[in-house]
């Protein structure tokens, strides 16, 4: 596989210059994700008010992928409901892991989609799922 | 001086290909590759002498005896150990350095006591204190960096005193790759009575070690970073402290009687050793040491000394490139050298390099309160061996020339 079917331009521009990266000042919930063994670092913070995630920001270190994966999540959920949120999570997670490969069934993932071919990158699948797996956390323990 | 290809050719992995490419293998911190005699002297000892040592009295059993206590007067010629039963055999360094913890450390140190460890340790030789610490109520105390990554001569004075009963240091660290005076540290740590234990994993298998010159009390290793099959370990311990010690895991081939309440243990080395121990693997580290030796640490060394000097002023014509550990005031460089890519994580560099066959470690490389002592999060490691060649640096340096580009950075 070629490096720039991962390393693609809506990657290098989400981790080059993400538009999500700060902190939030109304933030209802906030969670962290660690990947021990690379020290990706992620703090999710989030404003979820009557079920719906009304704000997603984060910030942390990372790599390319991990930090460009976040910041597409962030904007890909702000304004969904939780149920919805957790639903794209699931959907991004199955496509990494390659359970999902239909690009029809993968449409709402929208610019996430960006990172598919990571499923052909063993080593860096963690990077890829840390964001989603911390927002799924994030949005279980609000409820 | 680096044409080293005449050791390529005994490392069937190296001139393979993986994935459709040759390898730039530049990650023998974490492991070296394995030449055909160490491959043999597995496939030999399972093909023609497998049994239980120290067990059946027939035969096969007393040939994988003899095998295996064979590996051991050899480890201890090798690292030039008063005698044979100093050498204990365990898993790896980390097995090695617990068993220290457990059977030394829990034993002798105290409440108010103090532990002195350095900033640059492998975790193996960091957490094992951590935990003897909480448990006896003591402090564990780090020996910090000069500005050049070496330890602080200063610290090395002042923090190793009367109440210090184990200073733990490694020879050589593997991130920054510089060799550490040990044998001064360990008379500092003589001089107020405690015990010096010297993790020996980035060192053994490139410069001679000689563990009563060191006069340090314990002595840990890896058979794997030094040709040898993974599973394999080595503790050199000092007889006489060894032996005052209780042991580690208890069980088969380490009593000498069991009662129905209680047992009494076996000498030293089979103490330590309770259980089938690995004598496939030390068939294999026993091989190692014959390679190793025959090409001499002399010859190691300059191998190394070349790749190093000969990719370290390419690698500073590159402005985006940060060093770590490279400017030493000392002559003790390794062949080990740390380093980032400005604006790119180092997980990111290793999957560029990767594209392109070069294999070199990524993260934190077991080294976390260095990293955060450095502060950085994580850094790229490429780690030199006899076998590697100045082509395997021009590759290397040829791939990190394209990683910023790939991210969509300029040069």
């Amino acid at each position: 596989m070629a490096l720039d079917d991962v390393y693609t331009e809506v990657l290098g521009e989400h981790s080059r210059n993400p538009d999500h990266k700060h902190h939030l000042a109304c933030a209802t919930c906030t969670m962290k994700g660690h990947n021990p063994s690379c020290g990706d670092e992620i703090t999710l913070e989030l404003n979820v008010e009557d079920g719906m995630v009304k704000e997603a920001a984060f910030t942390g270190v990372g790599c390319a992928i991990s930090q460009a994966s976040t910041d597409i999540m962030a904007e890909l959920i702000r304004g969904k409901s939780v149920e919805e949120a957790r639903g794209l999570a699931q959907k991004f997670i199955s496509m990494i892991k390659g359970e999902i490969t239909d690009e029809e069934e993968l449409e709402e993932l929208d610019e996430a989609l960006a990172l598919k071919n990571v499923a052909h990158m063993p080593a860096r699948v963690k990077c890829a799922v840390l964001a989603w797996h911390t927002l799924d956390d994030a949005l279980k323990s609000d409820k | 001086m680096a044409d080293v290809q005449e050791f390529l050719k005994d490392f069937p992995l190296l001139n393979g290909e993986i994935d459709g490419k040759h390898i730039a293998y530049l990650d023998n911190g974490a492991t070296t590759q394995k030449p055909h005699q160490v491959i043999q002297s597995i496939c030999g000892y399972y093909g023609g002498c497998n049994a239980n040592p120290h067990r059946g009295a027939y035969a096969l059993s007393v040939k994988a005896t003899d095998i295996y206590e064979s590996a051991r007067k050899r480890t201890a010629q090798f690292i030039k150990a008063k005698r044979p039963a100093e050498i204990i055999f365990t898993k790896n360094a980390t097995e090695a350095l617990n068993l220290v913890a457990y059977s030394y450390g829990l034993q002798n140190v105290g409440a108010g006591d103090e532990i002195v460890i350095s900033i640059s340790e492998h975790h193996s030789n960091l957490v094992p204190w951590q935990f003897v610490a909480k448990a006896k109520g003591a402090t564990l105390k780090y020996i910090y960096l000069e500005e050049d990554g070496n330890l602080s001569q200063e610290d090395i004075e002042t923090k190793i005193t009367e109440r210090t009963k184990i200073v733990a240091v490694t020879q050589v660290s593997n991130v920054l790759g510089l060799k550490n005076d040990v044998k001064s540290i360990v008379k500092k740590a003589h001089s107020v009575g405690a015990v010096c234990v010297v993790d020996g994993s980035q060192s053994v298998a490139h410069m001679a070690v000689d563990v009563q010159d060191l006069d340090c009390d314990f002595f840990a290793f890896s058979g794997h970073k030094m040709l040898s099959p993974m599973g394999i370990g080595v503790l050199y311990g000092k007889y006489e402290i060894l032996d005052a010690m209780e042991p580690f895991l208890r069980g088969g081939d380490m009593i000498e009687y069991v009662q129905e309440q209680e047992s009494t243990w076996a000498e030293l080395p089979s103490k330590f050793e309770a259980g089938t121990q690995n004598v496939g693997g030390a068939a294999g580290l026993t091989a190692a040491i014959d390679y190793l030796e025959g090409i001499t640490f002399d010859r190691i060394e300059a191998i190394e000394k070349d790749l190093v000097d000969y990719a370290l002023p390419q690698l500073r014509e590159l402005p985006y490139i940060e060093l770590y550990g490279c400017d030493s005031k000392q002559d003790n460089k390794t062949g080990i050298i740390a380093f980032n890519i400005k604006d790119v994580h180092p997980h990111d560099v290793a999957t560029i390099l990767d594209n392109d066959g070069v294999a070199v470690r990524a993260g934190h490389h077991c080294a976390q309160p260095l990293h955060r002592y450095l502060q950085q999060n994580a850094s790229c490691r490429a780690s030199f061996y006899l076998y590697n060649t100045r082509e395997d640096i021009d590759r290397w340096i040829a791939a990190l020339k394209k990683v910023r580009g790939v991210l969509g950075y300029g040069a």
